[in-house]
């Protein structure tokens, strides 16, 4: 049993250490380039980026997932894997076997009116009351879908409902779609290789009729028609095409000045050349539609040889950007983020009782937060190196920054109160933040490039890292609070001692050392922000929502402070205002977002609005329950005596 | 009694109630801009000592809350009257004190801004260059002598005049005025659409009978009052015509009087520089393929005859021009052609308390804070 318990933490170290070296061990193509193809990198969103990444976001907004399942499992197997169509392999049929990606069920709509509206409910598929649908059911509405969502597009945001709103993501996720069926060749090309080599042919002859009939000579009416045959191809799927897949063939210009492909093609004009990227490409979509390996890697590597010459910077961005799409550090940060906080919440409730099995699982909790915790610095250091920014740039990074920051401070609690505490607080705070953000990559690109204001490393890397660690410690000390009111009523851990004193004044003194920090933080945070907006609009200080929410916090943190010091509170009361300090954290960083007015209003969020009355519920729930007499506690009830019971 | 006033001013129970009031302010004030609209609501809830209930379809304001300079105040008080209380010399206490002393500086500088600021917005064109800029809520009454070139040829009433029922004069003009009616916000029609508009019996430039109509006040961003108003000019024996100015009139209305050619314009406030901007270039980058903005600049030569200055700067987001007291930001742009610039004017005394205060905040909590941990270290390796 011993040894057991000795070696238990390592175990659980040692399983989660495999996980991530098998996640991040570098995996070859077997069969198919798909994954070299997935790497090959575009223009999209003013930003460098591998197609794995615009396949990748194009589904968050049209399915909410980042690939495709292929067969329908009963949720509750979830330990059978569904066959996946990744990302990747999803944007190769999009664009080159268009007629099976018609048939895959990407759309969803949960909005049942919309269902009702359009007569889809016996179509699609249902999985856990979400029903998706595939193109080809929709083809027949996308005239409606859109006329629908123009009328929808009309209300102002903070005023459209529910159903408008669901009508407009609709029309979004079908014009993406669109879109990208018409990225690399035109909708509807069955040989692009050949289309390309009777353009080529064409061009010459076409293009010295076109200027002979503008400057008003004998026109070559033929050749004029075959050229145009082709180009009013490339001239629809030009302005439908989404990312910009041909770098720029003028290599003194600006390195931005990419080009879609079919845009490329019309461009031809002038040179009377076909670009090489389009060559490539074309050799991809033919060789992918008859499905030929040989020809597909060939193309995809010459491709890739070819780019690595010229545009080896930008090679390189879709590479790494790839990687980071793949292994996914954020949600197994998140696995095991669950599981440390599992075993230190077993370590707190059997602290006292059994010593020995508490401190095996302490110590296994600690370790994972140390694992997690390294996880988790990696993959927020990676996007910093990928966006070439500071860790926070929008909301998705600030929620992957506050858990980061809350990880810190427990780590440094459990080296100082070694029963859990610490490990509890960063396991549950990783975990909730990681998965908010996970819900916040739903909306689509995450790197996003920034509005002209924000557009200042310095800025961001002081107000916005500043104020959100405000937050992140704002929400450490809310968090320890909550575990003191429950561990508190419900069990009577907080009256036993650890070292020297009780864990009850142990918690006390760490949340009041942690508001100290939060005040800190927020205040600077803040007043820098104010500075900033100076900078920028010449006024310290404009009373907008979200400089307000701001505000609220270093409110709130300086009340504590005070009370504390005043006497008007001792420990209880310190934890109730502590609690009430995630209501106000919560919402300053989501709710002030909600009222969809001012600066900083980044989109009205309505899902999330439900999702933020539940939890300040939750919180005002924890403050009455704090608010109990002492005789109601467990760790307090006079029968309890420094932690032995009376009999 | 004394005594007790004096430990009521300098008590931290005090502190923690008006902070606990500041929160609900705050929060109430930023609320509220849902329905009012900021600028609205920064005057009833933060630039006022108390908020008011106005019961409906009645004149009555009762105090339910106070406001932020009220709040704010006592906070002062408190901060000042606590120190004097407590105060102890000594590295300890150190932080504290400087903790406060930022606090008390950002106060009253955001109290000074409050008071002093001037916010203004200068346009010009590429190529052209401007020597003043225009407020963007007051509004003047300018009398402007066409036959002088120069800016002084100028008479202007501010709009806050016209609102009174008074006769004004003025030695440059040949005239007496006296404003009939003056709406805030405003509309002007040619036709009555509506039983809300009536006819101006005025005279105005265009010949052409309007009509008006008075509109509340605008709460939106990105919206603004546009005022008319009836003055009438009466003339030394006693003969008098009424005319209509408009911020909707884009041309002045010209009288002849006193043997000079006057026009009469309302149009926003305009503050006069020394100086004056020349727009070479306004750039609006974009991100490559997108339609956001990546960056807005002007490019402007600063000329001043009496120094002889004469250098170009580029003004751009994030990165202002502070120059003779004032401060002039990228703000917006013409949006026909994006050949011309707006730039945000702010003369603002106080500009520089936040960046002192935040850095003695700053300093003092880390001190504090330390003391704090020293103390905490050293006692967990006693025990």
């Amino acid at each position: 049993m011993k040894a057991f318990l000795k070696y238990l933490p390592w175990f659980f170290l040692a399983l989660f250490v495999t996980e991530i070296g098998m996640v991040m061990r570098p995996k070859k193509d077997t069969g198919l380039y798909t994954a070299e193809f997935g790497r090959l990198p575009v223009l999209l969103n003013g930003r460098i980026q591998p197609l794995d990444s615009v396949a990748r976001n194009s589904l968050l907004q049209i399915r909410s997932t980042g690939d495709v399942p292929l067969e329908l499992l009963p949720s509750w197997q979830f330990w059978r894997h569904s066959k996946k169509l990744k990302s990747t392999e999803w944007l190769l049929e999009v664009c080159f076997k268009p007629e099976v990606a018609d048939t895959r069920n990407i759309f969803l709509i949960h909005h049942p009116d919309i269902i009702s509206e359009l007569k889809l409910g016996d179509k699609g598929i249902e999985k856990s009351g979400l029903r998706y649908y595939p193109y080809n059911d929709l083809k027949p509405l996308v005239k409606e879908i859109f006329t629908q969502s123009e009328t929808a597009a009309q209300v102002e945001s903070a005023k459209q409902t529910t159903f408008q709103r669901q009508v407009l993501k609709l029309a979004n996720a079908i014009n993406i779609y669109q879109r990208l069926k018409n990225s690399i060749q035109p909708e509807g090309t069955t040989d692009f290789v050949q289309l390309l080599a009777d353009y080529k042919a064409a061009l010459p002859a076409g293009v010295a009729a076109m200027r002979a009939q503008q400057s008003g000579g004998d026109a070559d009416k033929e050749a004029i028609q075959k050229f145009m045959r082709i180009g009013q191809q490339f001239e629809a799927a030009a302005n439908q095409s989404y990312p910009r897949a041909v770098p720029p063939l003028d290599l003194a210009g600006s390195r931005d000045d990419w080009l879609n492909v079919s845009a490329s093609l019309l461009g031809s004009i002038r040179t009377l050349e076909i670009p090489p990227a389009a060559g490539f490409y074309a050799r991809m979509a033919k060789s992918y539609a008859a499905d030929d390996a040989a020809e597909f890697n060939a193309a995809t590597a010459g491709y890739k040889n070819w780019l690595v010459k010229d545009f080896s910077r930008e090679a390189n961005k879709g590479r790494s950007e790839f990687y980071f799409n793949q292994i996914k550090l954020f949600l197994h940060a998140t696995i095991i983020y669950i599981f440390a906080f599992v075993l230190a919440g077993g370590a707190l409730l059997t602290f006292g009782s059994w010593p020995n099995v508490s401190e095996s699982l302490r110590r296994a909790a600690f370790y994972l937060i140390g694992l997690a915790f390294v996880v988790h610095t990696f993959a927020l250091v990676y996007r910093m190196v990928l966006e070439g920014r500071p860790p926070v740039t929008n909301l998705y990074s600030s929620a992957i920054f506050i858990g980061w920051g809350a990880c810190v401070l427990g780590l440094i609690l459990e080296r100082i109160y070694r029963v859990g505490l610490g490990s509890v607080m960063a396991g549950l705070a990783g975990f909730v933040t990681l998965l908010i953000a996970h819900n916040l990559a739903l909306g689509g690109d995450t790197m996003e490039m920034l509005q002209a204001v924000l557009d200042t490393n310095f800025w961001l890397a002081t107000h916005v890292v500043v104020v959100t660690l405000g937050y992140a410690s704002t929400f450490a000390a809310g968090s320890l609070a909550m575990a003191y009111v429950i561990l508190g009523v419900f069990t009577p851990v907080l009256s036993k001692g650890i070292t020297h004193i009780e864990l009850g004044k142990a918690l006390a003194k760490m949340v009041y050392a942690i508001v100290c920090f939060a005040t800190l933080f927020s205040f600077t945070g803040t007043v820098l922000g104010g500075i900033w907006a100076d900078q920028s609009w010449g006024r310290f200080w404009g009373w907008d929502p979200k400089e307000n929410g701001a505000l609220l916090i270093v409110i709130w943190n300086a009340l504590i402070l005070h009370a504390r010091w005043g006497g008007l509170v001792k420990d209880r009361g310190l934890m109730s205002l502590a609690i009430f300090g995630n209501v106000i954290t919560a919402w300053s960083w989501f709710g002030t977002n909600m009222l969809g007015i001012g600066l900083h209003s980044y989109g009205f969020m309505d899902a999330a609005f439900k999702w933020l009355m539940l939890f300040v519920g939750s919180q005002v729930a924890l403050i009455v329950l704090g608010s109990l007499p002492l005789p109601l506690w467990k760790s307090f009830s006079p029968k309890m005596d420094s932690g032995k019971p009376l009999d | 009694m004394l005594d007790s006033i004096y430990k009521f001013f300098t008590s931290v129970r005090l502190a923690v109630v008006l902070l606990a009031l500041g929160l609900i302010l705050v929060f109430w004030g930023t609320i509220a801009q849902v329905k009012l609209g900021l600028y609205i609501a920064q005057d009833e809830f933060f630039r006022s000592l108390f908020i008011y209930w106005k019961p409906n379809g009645s004149t009555l304001r009762i105090p339910i809350f106070p406001g932020g300079y009220l709040v704010g105040g006592l906070l002062l008080i408190n901060l000042f009257a606590a120190h004097l209380r407590y105060y102890k010399s000594g590295f300890k206490r150190l932080g504290i004190a400087m903790i406060h002393l930022g606090v008390v500086m950002l106060l009253l500088g955001q109290l000074a801004t409050d008071m002093f600021s001037v916010e203004s917005r200068m346009k010009i064109r590429e190529g052209a260059s401007s020597n003043y800029s225009e407020s963007d809520g007051r509004w003047e009454l300018a009398i402007i002598d066409a036959s002088s070139e120069k800016d002084d040829g100028v008479v202007a009433i501010p709009a806050d005049l016209l609102m009174k029922n008074r006769e004004l004069a003025h030695p440059d003009m040949p005239f007496k005025l006296r404003s009939v009616k003056y709406h805030i916000n405003s509309a002007l029609s040619e036709t009555n659409e509506t039983s809300a508009y009536e006819l101006v019996k005025a005279e105005n430039y265009t010949g052409r009978e309007v009509w008006w109509s008075a509109l509340p006040k605008e709460t939106r961003m990105n919206f603004r009052d546009i005022p008319s108003g009836v003055v009438e000019l009466v003339g030394p024996t006693g003969e008098s015509r009424a005319v209509l100015v408009s911020g909707y009139l884009s041309r002045p209305f010209t009288v002849t009087a006193g043997g000079r050619e006057l026009q009469l314009m309302l149009r926003p406030q305009r503050y006069y520089k020394p100086y004056r901007l020349h727009l070479i270039d306004f750039r609006f980058d974009r991100y490559a393929g997108t339609e956001k903005a990546k960056n807005f600049s002007s490019r402007v030569r600063l000329e001043r005859a009496e120094t002889g200055e004469n250098r170009e700067v580029t003004i751009r987001m994030n990165e202002p021009l502070r120059y003779d007291g004032k401060t002039f930001f990228q703000s917006s742009w013409d949006e026909k052609d994006e050949k011309g610039t707006v730039l945000q004017v702010v003369d603002n005394p106080g500009w520089l308390t936040p960046y002192f205060a935040c850095v003695l905040v700053s300093f003092g909590m880390t001190w504090q804070f330390l003391v704090h941990l020293i103390g905490f270290a050293a006692k967990r390796k006693t025990t």
